[in-house]
């Protein structure tokens, strides 16, 4: 523990990071002399390892960090390479394409515009359907793509096309295994640099958080769908431009390799390897590669018959992996690894982002008007009307089924009213989006925490300051975003002092103790910059002290000017602490006013106590 | 096109949707109570075919090393579980219906020469070496992470379809099989000719969804199965374990695979590697009735029956492509129609 609470300070410099730092370019280094040191055979081989690990390192992005996955990208990689393969080998192409004939990178782009083009039409059929439809689509998707490539004349059936010519760079032809083999790899290390770079950013966060946060980041103001649609066209392109190699290496094409059952193998790749990781792919790629190679000449020996028995042993292997290794290979390997000693620092110096103008104390912000919700023939809440202000902190309290949830709901824009109105700043949300609302200055807590444990605290709170960035997915990839990413951080990290959470800053958030993560909940919502935060049962779990630190921060908020709802339980701590309270029972609003006066209300007691004591 | 033509169409389709629709149903039953999309529905389906032709032509089906194998991967696994809790009725249990039972089914084949015996018993024969495989591969395959994400369990599926389409090269070989048809009568009924072998599809399939709607509204196992895929947690509070859930329902989905396998092996020649496409045209039904709703997976199986036939008159080249594409329409009017963000399981 005390080595993790010492990361809050610059990276310790260690006699291991040196030789950790070098790792890296001695690979760069062994990998530049492998075309003149290797046989033919294993410069192919690695060929192979380094073009299917491009498009393993798509699925680890989309199944590893973003929880979806294909089944197709063989198609992908085979839409890449008969992109290509047509516009370098016909002769007479349609006019409008003529431009795009003859040059293997200008077929690569028009591959990869034709690529984002499939991907988005397909995300958008399945991408806002619950995870299990993608799948499913891009199976019917490969299987259908598989066979217009057989089947369609202009790409030669199932015989192929032939006569690709090798890609040219600088007036250097890539003719030689030994030659392309340096361009694959500089793509794979490409791609693997601002894969990267993108999951370490804010567009990365929101990504991150499509793996069990989706619900949180919504109502953080993230795009989840747009997230999703991301990581399904870079999975994508990372498969087409695989495949665009894949045809000028081989410098022929047929439907072969770009199957459905292609498509599998590389998920295989992804998961055998570790999908949530980026070297992951490469390693899955290598081993599943090498290991066909073995099998392939051993299993037909066996079984005295010809046929692809090795996929017999990749089935059972991947059940085996999938019950006692999920993570696949390199989370094991990095298990013999020296500490990274890879520590974030916050600029504690970035500018300061711009904040929301606060509106006056006193200025009313929240107004539910005879708010009523029904749930077939149950009504959760009748005609309830409630206001919050600017500087006040409102306690909404009630026995348990009271309908101070569902009231919750109909407030943050999680639910729809039935009838009645929610005016927040004067403008109607009831049947807004959470992000529509959270965008308008509402923030909230969850009652039952959300927030992704395996991130660092730093991190779970940088994604409620997602709106207040800018900078998408490219300038992330290529670190350009930096001077934006280093004030976000900053942000994040203000908000964690100001909560008291310093020393846990970069601690993973799922080892908080479950008062911090409500905690951190609070800090999540402040670093939206609301001007009104909702708060569901902030308290429930918290013991005394860690009470008392909540009640010291919130009063701290109210004397700056935010307005507070406050849905709770806890008697004491509501009454010492709130400047009004509606108690609600059956739906309906029973009470509201001072805390004390409330206390003495007689059908306040009679709902809690059951008749006057 | 007449109307001859049309009418035959039509039947081919229906034929072929009416085992769609057993899949489907097979497919949405496994999801609801188990959440796992079960890709290796088509293999039951090959399986059963191939099993019956090889029983036909007098050699012995590989099928059952199979079920040894997987009989003897439960035992292992089941085994030291009730010897640790040192139940010997359990164990004896254990033991006789993973080890004895295949043993006993591979000495038959072995020593009976079963090619003389009649249609009914030869498929009999072909249910007991298949339809165990279901409930054997969920305790191997599936139960182990049956808490997982539905996106485990459907690369689980995957890998368990893949190595069961290469198990079926090595035990069929890549050589197609038909079987002999259980009945050559054909009728006539007003201008169109109607096969035996389709009435007996369609006649089954029928009876089939009528036993299981029997089975789902009067018994108590049925009960359990829909108590399970309502709410999971609920019926566990209630007894219901859901590891019995799971191999129960692999072994409806298994006989329904099976039996479709067996009604459609004397009118398309299978191969070792048919089973998938059956099975996904199955799936396209179900994602119709987005894999929850029977009467609409079963109805959306039948237009996929039909749209195949059709389409394989019109444009038989695209056929498969055409087919696909349905789902397309369908996941369009899904899209549409759902607004909330929730969280995959």
């Amino acid at each position: 523990m005390s080595q993790s609470r010492s990361s809050a300070a610059p990276a310790p410099v260690t006699g291991k990071v040196p030789l950790v730092r070098a790792l890296p370019w001695l690979l760069l280094v062994l990998l530049a002399c492998v075309p003149v040191t290797l046989s033919p055979f294993y410069v192919t081989l690695l060929n192979y390892i380094g073009l299917y690990a491009m498009v393993a390192l798509g699925l680890v992005l989309l199944t590893g960090v973003g929880g979806l996955t294909s089944f197709g990208q063989g198609a992908f990689v085979g839409l890449g390479a008969y992109t290509t393969a047509v516009l370098t080998t016909h002769e007479a192409l349609p006019v409008w394409l003529a431009w795009a004939g003859g040059s293997p990178w200008l077929a690569l782009i028009v591959g990869l515009v034709l690529t984002a083009i499939v991907a988005v039409v397909l995300g958008s059929l399945t991408l806002k359907l619950s995870g299990h439809y993608l799948p499913l689509g891009t199976i019917a998707w490969g299987i259908s793509l598989y066979f217009l490539f057989g089947t369609m004349e202009v790409l030669g059936g199932h015989t192929g096309l032939t006569g690709i010519p090798p890609i040219s760079l600088f007036g250097w032809e890539l003719d030689q295994g030994g030659e392309i083999f340096y361009l694959i790899w500089a793509f794979l290390l490409v791609a693997m640099l601002t894969t990267r770079n993108l999951l370490d950013s804010r567009e990365g966060r929101a990504i991150r958080a499509l793996k069990g946060g989706m619900v949180m980041a919504e109502s953080m103001g993230v795009d989840t769908s747009r997230s999703r649609m991301i990581i399904f066209v870079i999975a994508a392109l990372h498969a087409a431009a695989s495949g665009w190699l894949y045809a000028h290496m081989q410098r022929f094409v047929n439907p072969t390799p770009f199957g459905l059952h292609i498509g599998i193998e590389f998920l295989f790749m992804a998961v055998v390897g570790g999908a949530g990781h980026v070297w992951g792919a490469v390693i899955g790629a290598a081993v599943i590669t090498i290991l066909k190679q073995w099998l392939q000449d051993l299993l037909p020996a066996l079984f005295g018959a010809s046929g692809n028995f090795e996929v017999i042993v990749f089935g059972v292997m991947m059940v085996i992996i999938l019950q006692r290794a999920p993570n696949g290979i390199w989370p094991i390997l990095t298990r013999w690894w020296p500490d990274r000693g890879v520590r974030r620092t916050v600029d504690a110096g970035a500018a300061p982002l711009p904040r929301r103008e606060m509106p006056a104390a006193g200025e009313v912000l929240l107004q539910a008007i005879d708010v009523t919700r029904k749930f077939g023939g149950l009504v959760a809440n009748n005609k309830m009307n409630l206001s919050v202000a600017a500087g006040e902190i409102l306690a909404l309290i009630g026995p348990n089924g009271a309908g101070k949830s569902t009231m919750f709901n109909q407030v943050s824009g999680v639910d729809t009213p039935t009838s009645g109105e929610v005016l927040f700043r004067g403008q109607d949300v009831a049947g807004k989006t959470a992000r529509e609302v959270a965008r308008l200055g509402m923030s909230r807590t969850f009652q039952h925490v959300r927030l992704l444990p395996e991130m660092s605290v730093l991190e779970n709170v940088a994604i409620g300051a997602h709106m207040r960035g800018s900078k998408s997915v490219l300038p992330a990839a290529w670190r350009m975003d930096r001077a934006e990413e280093a004030r976000l951080l900053a942000e994040a990290a203000r908000q964690i002092e100001r909560v008291g959470l310093a020393e846990h800053m970069f601690d993973a958030a799922g080892s908080l103790a479950l008062g911090q993560q409500r905690i951190l909940e609070i800090a999540r919502a402040l670093c939206s910059d609301p001007c009104l935060l909702l708060l569901d049962e902030p308290a429930a779990g918290l013991r005394y002290r860690e009470k008392q630190i909540l009640g010291e921060l919130l009063r701290k908020l109210r004397g700056e000017g935010m307005a507070i709802l406050l849905v709770e339980h806890d008697m004491d701590f509501v009454m010492g602490l709130v400047d009004r309270v509606v108690v609600m029972e059956f739906g309906e609003k029973i009470a509201e006013g001072l805390p004390e006066e409330v206390q003495k209300n007689p059908a306040v007691l009679e709902a809690y106590l059951g008749g006057v004591a | 096109m007449d109307f001859e033509i049309a009418m035959l169409l039509g039947q081919d389709g229906v034929t072929n949707g009416a085992i769609y629709a057993l899949l489907a149903l097979a497919l949405v039953l496994v999801f609801a109570v188990t959440r796992v999309i079960f890709i290796p529905q088509g293999e039951f389906v090959a399986y059963g075919a191939l099993t019956l032709a090889m029983i036909e032509a007098g050699r012995l089906p590989g099928t059952v090393w199979l079920l040894l194998a997987a009989g003897v991967a439960v035992t292992v696994l089941d085994g030291t579980a009730a010897l640790r809790r040192g139940g010997g009725a359990r164990l004896a249990a254990v033991v006789g219906w993973n080890l004895l039972y295949p043993l006993a089914l591979l000495a038959l084949l072995w020593t009976v020469p079963t090619a003389g015996w009649p249609l009914a018993a030869k498929v009999a024969l072909t249910l007991a070496v298949v339809v165990p495989l279901g409930p054997m591969i969920y305790r191997v395959a599936y139960q182990p992470v049956a808490e997982a994400p539905v996106l485990i369990l459907l690369i689980v599926s995957v890998a368990v379809h893949v190595a069961m389409v290469g198990l079926g090269l090595l035990f069929f070989g890549a050589e197609g099989s038909r079987t002999s048809a259980f009945s050559d009568a054909s009728f006539t009924v007003g201008p169109m000719m109607v096969s035996g072998q389709s009435l007996w599809v369609v006649g089954t399939s029928l009876a089939l969804i009528v036993a299981l709607a029997l089975f789902f509204g009067r018994t108590l196992y049925g009960k359990a199965l829909r108590a399970t895929a309502i709410n999971r947690a609920g019926a566990r509070l209630m007894g219901i374990s859901p590891a019995l859930a799971g191999r129960l329902t692999f072994m409806l989905a298994a006989l329904i695979g099976a039996l479709s396998g067996v009604l459609i092996a004397p009118i398309a020649t299978i191969y070792y590697d048919t089973g998938f496409l059956i099975g996904l045209k199955g799936f396209v039904a179900a994602i119709i009735g987005g894999l929850a709703s029977y009467p609409i997976a079963a109805l959306g199986a039948i237009l996929v029956g039909l749209l195949e036939a059709f389409s394989s008159f019109w444009a038989s080249a695209y056929k498969e492509v055409i087919v696909f594409t349905l789902i397309i329409p369908v996941l369009v009017w899904r899209s549409l129609t759902s607004h909330h963000v929730e969280e995959d399981e």
